[in-house]
């Protein structure tokens, strides 16, 4: 992949991010939404919500479709994967998701990912 | 331009206001302007429903909720309707008709007299009007036989709400009553005396009772079904003579068939009700030269035109090929055919489906078809079951390919099934026992229909139509293909197989219909709230795991938080659940399109000081809020950033306010008017009433917003039927009305029960919203809840102030717990750190706000600019 690397900036232990949950963070100026699945995996999107343009989807509620972990706008309702950032109820939209990992017990967001890739 | 022509129908009974609906619906009304002269001091009412009125409190409230136009007036102002007008002529050559306001109707009964006067001038007056067409929809009247001693006092007979109103007050003072026929009004009418205490008695001529519907087995399990709650029936005897003085004091019977002089028994009886038939009210189409039927009722063709083409008879006044039709399903089906042939279509009567489903004396009887089979070579499938109290008799054709007709008695419940089968000649199943043996096998009943089969045979609703409903407008429950259709909106009888066909279809389509919520618990809401109940469960995790799937949604989450909070009084952001809360209640405010929430403090009844007034204001200024009045009597704060929630409701929790739940799906507001204190026609404490209801039942989590109404008088400034609970003030204290709501589809509330006193009034109001919170579906208001509940508001009634289920005390007791387990969610959230937590922009720097919202200004207030929507689907 050709995507730059970036340098990982921690954001927030992991347990500030609330189990099924999740927080907004400010990397390099754009707001991320930092999510943890109820299996503890972390997944971090673009915040912003690309039907309203509101900067909302942290306050979303995650859960599953199928087997998707995702997170629903608070807005208008549809689900994106968390892996992904594409839009489950329609598939002409998706959200940019971030590299994301977790060292000692702090979240650290990465660079976009080019859509479609899965971690 | 042609001009506009007049149409005047006399009568404004079921079928008469059928008709001026259906010219509003069908655009009769752009071409003709309908005057309805009706002749009982109220408007057209529900006469099938009749016996209901015993069941409300006294007074008008049973009047009320029987209503079919509740305003007294049409929407449509090219629809005029004057009651208390007799019509006395009519003149064809001249085509005018002559109407008297009897004197007697000045005065009396209540203020619409004020409304007759201001409309007509003196009463008493004589007025003519002209027509283009006229349409005689007059009814028809019981049949008084010619019996000595038929006009004691005591003897009534069962049409109007005014025979009521007599029975019940010679009810008052008498032990026992009869009614003479038992027939399915007489019946009906039996079941009223019960109702009202007396010992009552059921005298037929013929050997059995419903002796048109019903063949000897269903009649004599009826029998056995009535005798059990204390109505002694007497069939096969003639009524000789009305015993007693001046007043009634029994009925002299004898054997039928015996005569004259043989031996007779008196039944004791200080009330008796005539109810031996119906007679067509022709009267008036006999006096100017219109052609009866031998048997009586206005003689017409089948667009139901008499012979002066100006002139339509419908419903029991008429006699379409010279029969007349006592039921209200082909009267609506003769008003349908009216308006299409003034509209120049095509529609003709040609006969109707006089099948019959009824719950009488709480017992199932139908009768379809041909019951009792006379088509030639016909056969019967009979199941009884003496114990059960269940009688149920098929007749199918020779080959028993056919099913022709049938009765139920006891278990009507394959009615739904069975009764299209007939109309659409659908073939039999191999095994057509399976369809009246006992449940068990019901499941086996769910047959093809074809799309022409009629469901809803009052309205003449196919399965065609709502399935068009359903596929072509937008309908998804009941409730809407009712609106949509009037399919199960008379009689009621064919819901559960609107329900079915509704339910199959979206099944068909592979949509998600069933009873589950969504993908992750094949349970409804109800069944939810059970056994979140049943096991005490306190946390999704469990629950998810006991019963479901998956790791939930934002359809299951917030519905079990909510019946969590309605169980438990626990703060919806305990860790437990603070995550399974939609956004509004996770932030304790509304989002707004730009991602900021709302402020809605509480303000009980509407009524505020002027120093909170201030402190609204000072907060708003200081935090540069946008602010608007709302539709409940209080103040929205507009465009505060999510992380200046706390500070912002420290300044008004300090200030003595509390949180408003303009978030929640729960209790937003009671809004009342100013009531006695001020208004000179107040009549109770509407705002007194409004602020203790808001503040016992704010905070209670159900499966939809709630808003309550408390009105004053019965000029409902509060607009209280417009909620999902309005009281409105009396002179003897409040009625309730339930079901009502604004938005989308507005609905009227209707009246639960009337006269209450305080105490009264809000025992019912506990058990009603209780009720409704356990077992409505998810984002189900109150008015569709009621509508598909089995029974509708007599349901409701039942349960909630008949108590019939034993849960009165149970659904007080669980508002009880809610009341003392009641405190201010912001107030809480306030104090405790770790629910302040969530309050800050971004986690990693909370100092900074969102640097996407921006406002700008207009009328001197804040208005949100719209976030620049970000190219989708490519990389940032």
């Amino acid at each position: 992949m050709s995507t730059v690397a970036v340098a990982l900036t921690p954001v927030c232990a992991v347990s500030a991010v609330p189990l099924e949950g999740g927080v907004a963070a400010l990397v390099s100026g754009e707001a991320v939404a930092v999510f943890r699945t109820h299996s503890g995996e972390v997944f971090a999107l673009s915040n912003v919500d690309p039907f309203s343009g509101a900067s909302v989807l942290s306050r979303g509620i995650v859960g599953s479709r199928g087997d998707a972990p995702v997170v629903s706008s608070p807005m208008y309702k549809q689900a994106f994967d968390l892996r992904t950032g594409a839009c489950l109820d329609d598939e002409t939209v998706s959200v940019p998701s971030y590299d994301v990992s977790v060292v000692d017990g702090v979240v650290h967001v990465g660079s976009v990912r080019p859509v479609g890739e899965v971690t | 331009m042609t001009k506009r022509q007049r149409i005047v129908v006399v009568g404004h009974g079921m079928v008469g206001h059928r008709f001026a609906q259906a010219a509003v619906e069908r655009g009769l009304t752009e071409t003709h302007d309908v005057l309805v002269l009706g002749e009982e001091p109220r408007a057209a009412y529900d006469r099938v429903a009749l016996t209901s009125w015993f069941a409300h409190a006294d007074g008008d409230g049973g009047s009320d909720a029987l209503s079919l136009l509740p305003g007294g007036e049409y929407d449509d102002p090219r629809v005029r309707l004057v009651l208390d007008s007799v019509v006395t002529e009519v003149d064809r050559a001249a085509r005018t008709v002559t109407v008297v306001s009897p004197p007697s109707a000045v005065g009396s009964r209540d203020g619409r007299q004020n409304a007759l006067l201001d409309q007509q001038g003196v009463p008493g007056a004589v007025t003519v009007h002209e027509y283009d067409v006229l349409v005689l929809a007059t009814g028809a009247a019981p049949f008084v036989p010619p019996v000595e001693g038929r006009g004691k006092d005591g003897c009534f007979v069962y049409r109007t709400i005014e025979d009521l109103e007599a029975i019940q007050a010679a009810s008052a003072a008498a032990t026992s009553g009869v009614v003479i026929g038992g027939g399915l009004l007489g019946l009906e009418a039996a079941n009223a005396l019960v109702q009202l205490g007396l010992d009552t008695h059921v005298v037929e001529m013929a050997p059995r009772l419903m002796p048109v519907q019903l063949d000897d087995g269903a009649g004599s399990t009826l029998v056995r079904h009535i005798e059990r709650l204390g109505v002694t029936v007497h069939t096969g005897v003639v009524t000789e003579a009305i015993e007693g003085g001046s007043s009634v004091t029994g009925l002299r019977v004898r054997q039928a068939g015996t005569d004259e002089g043989a031996p007779t028994q008196v039944v004791d009886a200080q009330v008796v009700v005539f109810s031996a038939g119906i007679r067509p009210r022709d009267a008036l189409a006999r006096e100017c030269d219109l052609e009866v039927a031998p048997r009586g009722g206005v003689l017409v063709d089948e667009q139901c035109r008499t012979a002066d083409p100006h002139v339509f008879a419908i419903g029991e006044c008429a006699a379409p090929g010279g029969t007349m039709y006592g039921l209200v399903a082909p009267g609506y089906a003769m008003a349908e055919v009216v308006v299409d042939a003034l509209l120049d279509g095509p529609g003709t009567f040609t006969g109707a489906d006089m099948s019959t489903k009824l719950k009488l004396l709480g017992v199932d009887v139908a009768s379809f078809g041909d019951a009792f089979a006379t088509t030639d070579g016909s056969l019967e499938l009979t199941y009884a079951d003496a114990v059960a109290g269940v009688y149920k008799k098929l007749v199918v054709s020779e080959d028993g390919s056919r099913l022709l007709g049938g009765i139920l008695v006891g278990d009507a419940s394959a009615y739904g099934v069975l009764r299209p089968m007939v109309s659409s000649g659908l073939a039999l199943p191999d095994n057509p026992e399976q369809l009246i043996l006992p449940v068990g096998t019901g499941a086996g009943i769910q047959l093809g229909m074809p799309d022409e089969a009629q469901v809803c045979s009052c309205n003449d609703v196919t399965k065609a139509d709502i399935l068009h409903a359903v596929t072509d407008q937008g309908c998804e429950s009941v409730g809407d293909v009712k609106q949509c259709t009037r399919a199960g909106s008379t009689c009621g009888s064919c819901v559960a197989t609107v329900k079915n066909i509704i339910e199959d279809h979206f099944a068909s389509v592979g949509r998600v219909v069933d009873k589950g919520i969504c993908e992750h618990f094949r349970l409804t809401r109800q069944a939810l709230f059970d056994v979140v109940a049943v096991h005490g469960y306190r946390r999704f995790d469990d629950i998810v795991a006991a019963h479901g799937t998956g790791r939930g949604c934002d359809v299951c989450k917030p519905a079990i938080a909510s019946i969590l909070a309605s169980q438990t009084s626990t703060h919806i952001l305990e860790p437990a659940t603070a995550e399974l809360q939609d956004t509004n209640d996770k932030y304790l405010g509304n989002i707004q399109r730009n991602g900021t929430y709302s402020v809605v403090p509480r303000i009980p009844g509407g009524e505020i000081t002027p120093d909170k007034l201030i402190v609204i204001g000072e907060v708003a200024k200081d935090y540069g809020l946008y602010t608007k009045i709302t539709g409940g009597q209080r103040i929205d704060l507009f465009g505060a950033r999510m992380e200046q929630l706390p500070a912002i409701w420290r300044r008004l929790v300090d200030a003595g306010f509390e949180s408003g739940h303009a978030y929640g799906k729960s209790l937003r507001t009671v809004k009342s008017c100013v009531g006695s204190t001020w208004c000179r026609f107040g009549v109770q404490d509407s705002v007194g009433l409004a602020i203790a209801l808001e503040l016992r039942y704010r905070g209670l989590r159900s499966p939809h917003k709630l808003k309550g109404g408390v009105s004053g008088c019965a000029r409902e400034c509060a607009e209280a039927r417009g909620k999902d609970f309005g009281v409105i003030a009396t002179e003897k204290g409040w009625n309730l009305y339930v079901g009502g709501n604004g938005g989308a589809t507005p609905a009227h509330a209707r009246l639960l029960a009337g006269d209450l006193d305080t105490a009264t009034l809000v025992s019912y109001l506990d058990r009603f919203l209780m009720y409704y919170v356990r077992t409505a579906d998810r984002l189900q208001r109150t008015s569709t809840w009621i509508e598909q509940l089995d029974g509708g508001l007599d349901r409701v009634r039942e349960v909630v102030v008949d108590d019939s289920l034993g849960l009165g005390a149970e659904l007080e007791a669980e508002m009880a717990r809610h009341v003392g387990g009641y405190e201010d969610e912001w107030r809480a959230t306030l104090e405790d750190p770790t629910k302040l937590e969530r309050f800050v922009s971004f986690v990693n720097a909370p100092d900074t706000p969102d640097p996407s919202i921006a406002f700008t200004t207009e009328r001197d207030q804040i208005q949100p600019i719209a976030p620049a929507l970000i190219p989708v689907g490519a990389p940032a």
